[in-house]
């Protein structure tokens, strides 16, 4: 198949969708994905591992009352695609109903990539992971290990269904990494820096190297550090992966299938003060370039830029279709899927605090006794309960409103409701970061983001007790 | 269903694909072909959420060009297909560097056997009522284990039933089937405006294996023993981990024996065989040949026979896992241990099972020998507060407190910390009730006692 045509036809699709709907149901919808990538690394200063792989398939749902039937197939054969459209139909008793004529697809938004990643020959990508590799080698004489990968990936969808959508969308994305190990004396410590976006290969123009730059120097700054600390205090959060903190403790907990359940703490709390006024926060599908962006989500929906929360109260739960329908409003564009071999799920794309106006120095300088997360390794949060954790990278000690000594080993841990609404500070500093979200299974690019946020007490959990 | 997914057709593709790889210009080249069936089911509030059936294949290559290697992986197994992927692989290798230790690997050291038992028939021959059914009970079973069950955010079923094939162009070639069952549910137990969460599951190799009552009756009652819960104060005390905390832990010790971040120099364990590091206590053994045991095969991604390696016993390191390119750096023997996620990765050194040897005693003696301590039944945030280079850990947990050697009141917001080695230096019992747990892999463990570990919370 050719890079740009088309996955499948769309008198193919009406014929999936009259079939899946032949003995009934209330929706029916074809999603054709095709995904090809490379990835490359290097590792002890020689290139390896290679990979380049290409897929294609297409999942095909049915909703008939409160129950979704799906079937999914590798390849973009019609006599499978209708043959798994005939497997769900089985199941149903009803009457065949119609599937609304398709309708001339929107041109969508679509990426504008100015180098496409594919058509770079694998030995540019290699030159620059032998870049990454010398500058962090010569970071310095304590850089034991370093390690760095490249990958690329374009996933091209089209989203049919039985309302008369068709929207395709053409997504490419591009990612370096890197790692290093330090070593002094029996001590070892790791740093990890990454730079990845919605964008060609022209995201690597300028200094991609200063990827490797940023990662050896973590790793060495560790090497001097101290056990953290363990217990309550005050936190200062970084700009950029800080916003991962947000992700989890307030954006998992908003999308609308844990709400519908009861299994987030921001169940019934629509239109409520959940944080001081300070606080906007805002899930975007359309910042240009950034991680978790696109044209479409996965269900045809255009992305939305949604307030989530304006100034201190909440004002909207992240929907895809079908609980969008639940609640009787429109789907805010967060209907993603890992691959055609999943059913879409209300995901964030890009969530991020908007800046605020504090100073990140300033803030810092008004803490007698507090920590300063700069950033995390990740985190996890348990929406029903609103318990999160995160692991800190890289944190320091504040001692007399100054950053001191660095620590290792950090955790922070505490109730997303209570931490949210501690949060006294939001800094007019603002970046982007990348991260890979996993839900139910299904992994998503997502892009968080803010600038230096100061929450008023949350534990520290460490060593040093 | 048109693809080819019964054995001898996944291993004539795989074949074809080896072919087209050394018409493509590769010296060496071996593919790994998959079919599988699988389906799901989610209830939620009595009623069927969604229902999901798939079917898929895929092949992926890896070629040689003299010691420099690629890989490439597709779904497409036709003939221009095959030769797509083939030149994509030999492709790729292009572009690698050339290291002396990669090779193609032969069939060597012992034969490969047939196991029994890796594929029940019960997936195939339960009905999607039946199994829906089964789901439906376990959410049931939940409800009734408290009335302070509010909810059941969904129970999720799995089963699958796949096959898989290997050829190499040194004359490896192969092919085995297996089925798996699991089911999983998060229940959660409310009182006024708290909300407590409590996990239950249940692995085999088909519906028939789990037990609705057991798994819900975990859930509901984790859920609501957990109400109430208040954090600990920060101290270092004796703790017990729960055989799902012991399991994790597993996981990340089996991930630094492996010797591909060994031989790289990432892994708390280098340059420690041999060593005295461990409790004697703790004897860890990874077994890729128990039936009972989801990642047992007879041979790994590489056509190797799959083994019994004991890891840590007596006390001492004794074996790290290896896989072809591994063992030839080392001078060591492949242990079988070349694993794939799936057809879309190339082999890379991993756990198969792995198993933690029982101990004498139950559980409410390890909680008597603990004394006044912290009852660990659940960590978080793993991924991220667990480096695996250098063993140190902090992470999430929850709990209960241990009063005068039995379960005392719920404990949460608090985080457990250290290092892997301290940690398995101070295990001072297994207890001698083991089950298989998902988690960290495939891993068949116990509770244990851990003579001291810091508590941070207030």
């Amino acid at each position: 198949m050719s890079p740009d045509a088309p996955l499948v036809e769309p008198d193919v699709a009406g014929r999936v969708l009259a079939r899946a709907l032949s003995k009934g149901g209330d929706f029916a919808e074809l999603f054709c994905e095709e995904r090809r990538g490379f990835t490359l690394s290097i590792d002890e200063s020689r290139v390896e591992r290679p990979q380049s792989g290409s897929e294609r398939g297409a999942g095909v749902r049915v909703i008939d009352g409160e129950v979704t039937r799906f079937a999914h197939v590798d390849g973009l054969v019609e006599d499978d695609i209708l043959r798994a459209a005939d497997g769900l139909a089985a199941a149903l008793r009803g009457d065949a109903a119609e599937p609304v004529a398709l309708r001339a697809a929107h041109p969508p938004r679509l990426q504008e990539i100015e180098v496409d990643p594919a058509a770079v020959p694998a030995e540019r990508k290699a030159e620059i992971l032998r870049e990454l590799d010398e500058r962090a080698r010569s970071a310095g004489p304590e850089v034991a290990q370093a390690s760095a990968s490249y990958s690329e990936g374009r996933r091209r969808v089209a989203v049919f269904n039985s309302e008369g959508l068709q929207a395709t969308d053409d997504r490419t994305r591009v990612r370096l990494g890197a790692q290093v190990v330090a070593r002094r004396d029996g001590t070892v410590e790791t740093g990890f820096e990454t730079l990845g976006a919605h964008r060609g290969f022209e995201l690597l123009d300028g200094d991609p190297a200063r990827v490797a730059d940023q990662a050896a120097r973590k790793a060495l700054e560790l090497l001097g550090a101290d056990p953290a600390p363990a217990g309550e205090m005050i936190v200062v959060v970084g700009g950029g992966f800080g916003g991962v903190l947000f992700h989890e403790m307030t954006g998992h907990g908003l999308e609308a299938d844990a709400v519908q359940k009861g299994a987030s703490v921001y169940a019934g709390k629509m239109g409520e003060k959940i944080a001081e006024p300070l606080l906007t926060a805002y899930d975007d599908g359309r910042m240009p370039g950034e991680w978790g962006t696109g044209a479409i989500d996965d269900e045809g929906t255009p992305c939305h830029r949604t307030a989530v929360i304006e100034e201190g109260r909440l004002t909207s739960y992240l929907y895809d279709r079908l609980r969008a329908r639940r609640d009787g409003v429109e789907s805010t564009g967060n209907g993603r899927r890992a691959s055609f071999r999943d059913l879409p799920i209300p995901r964030m794309t890009n969530t991020y605090i908007q800046p605020g106006d504090a100073d990140s120095e300033r803030m810092i300088s008004e803490v007698e006794r507090g920590f300063y997360a700069v950033s995390f390794g990740g985190g996890q949060v348990e929406p029903a309960t609103g318990d999160f954790v995160f692991g800190v990278s890289e944190g320091y000690l504040i001692e007399g409103g100054k950053v001191t000594k660095p620590c290792r080993g950090a955790t922070l841990i505490g109730n997303c409701l209570k931490a949210l609404a501690r949060i006294d500070a939001v800094g007019s500093d603002f970046e982007m970061k990348t991260g890979f979200c996993g839900k139910a299974g299904q992994t998503a690019p997502v892009g968080t983001g803010q600038g230096h946020v100061r929450i008023r007490g949350i534990t520290v959990g460490g060593t040093s007790v | 269903m048109s693809e080819a997914t019964t054995p001898a057709d996944l291993e004539d593709a795989a074949r074809r694909a080896v072919d087209a790889a050394t018409a493509a210009g590769a010296s060496d080249a071996e593919a790994w072909g998959e079919g599988s069936r699988s389906r799901e089911v989610r209830v939620h509030a009595g009623e069927v959420e969604s229902l999901t059936e798939a079917s898929g294949r895929g092949v992926g290559v890896r070629a040689w060009i003299g010691s420099r290697t690629g890989y490439a992986y597709g779904t497409d197994l036709s003939e221009p297909g095959l030769a797509e992927l083939a030149a994509a692989a030999v492709g790729a290798a292009r572009v690698a560097d050339e290291d002396e230790n990669s090779a193609a690997p032969d069939r060597s050291g012992e034969a490969v056997a047939e196991i029994a038992g890796l594929r029940d028939d019960g997936v195939a021959a339960t009905a999607t009522a039946e199994v829906i059914d089964l789901a439906k009970r376990i959410e049931q079973v939940a409800f009734d284990s408290d009335t302070r069950i509010t909810g059941v955010e969904e129970v999720v079923y799995v089963d699958e039933d796949s096959d898989a094939a290997i050829v190499t162009s040194r004359g490896v070639s192969g092919s085995f089937g297996a089925s798996a069952a699991y089911s999983f549910l998060q229940a959660m137990a409310s009182q006024g405006s708290e909300v407590q969460t409590g996990l239950g599951f249940g692995v085999g190799r088909s519906p028939r294996a789990l037990d609705s009552e057991q798994i819900g009756a975990e859930a509901g009652e984790e859920a609501s023993s957990m109400l109430g819960a208040t954090k600990p104060e920060s101290r270092s005390c004796p703790v017990v981990l729960s055989e799902r905390v012991t399991a994790s832990f597993a996981g990340f010790i089996g991930g630094a024996l492996c010797a591909d971040e060994v031989q790289r120099g990432r892994s708390p364990f280098a340059d420690r065989l041999g060593d005295e590091l461990a409790s004697a206590a703790y004897v860890l053994v990874d077994d890729g040949i128990d039936p009972g045991g989801l990642a047992s095969a007879p041979f790994d991604g590489e056509g190797t026979a799959r083994g019994r390696t004991p890891l840590l016993g007596d006390g001492k390191l004794l074996a790290y896992l290896h896989d072809s390119y591994t063992a030839r750096r080392g001078g060591a023997r492949s242990t079988g241990n070349a694993a794939r996620a799936s057809y879309r990765s190339p082999p890379s050194v991993s756990t198969s099972n792995l198993l933690i040897e029982p101990g004498e005693l139950s559980l409410e003696q390890l909680l008597g020998e603990a004394g006044e301590g912290v009852y660990v039944t659940e960590v978080a945030g793993l991924h991220s507060g667990v480096n695996p280079v250098t063993g140190r850990y902090s992470v999430g947990a929850s709990g209960r407190a241990i009063r005068g050697g039995e379960l005392a009141k719920p404990l949460r917001e608090f985080t457990i910390a250290g290092d892997l080695l301290g940690t398995l230096a101070a295990v001072q019992a297994v207890g001698s009730e083991s089950r298989w747990v998902p988690f960290g892999g495939s891993v068949r463990t116990a509770p244990m006692l851990v003579g001291e570990m810091t508590i941070g919370g207030s």
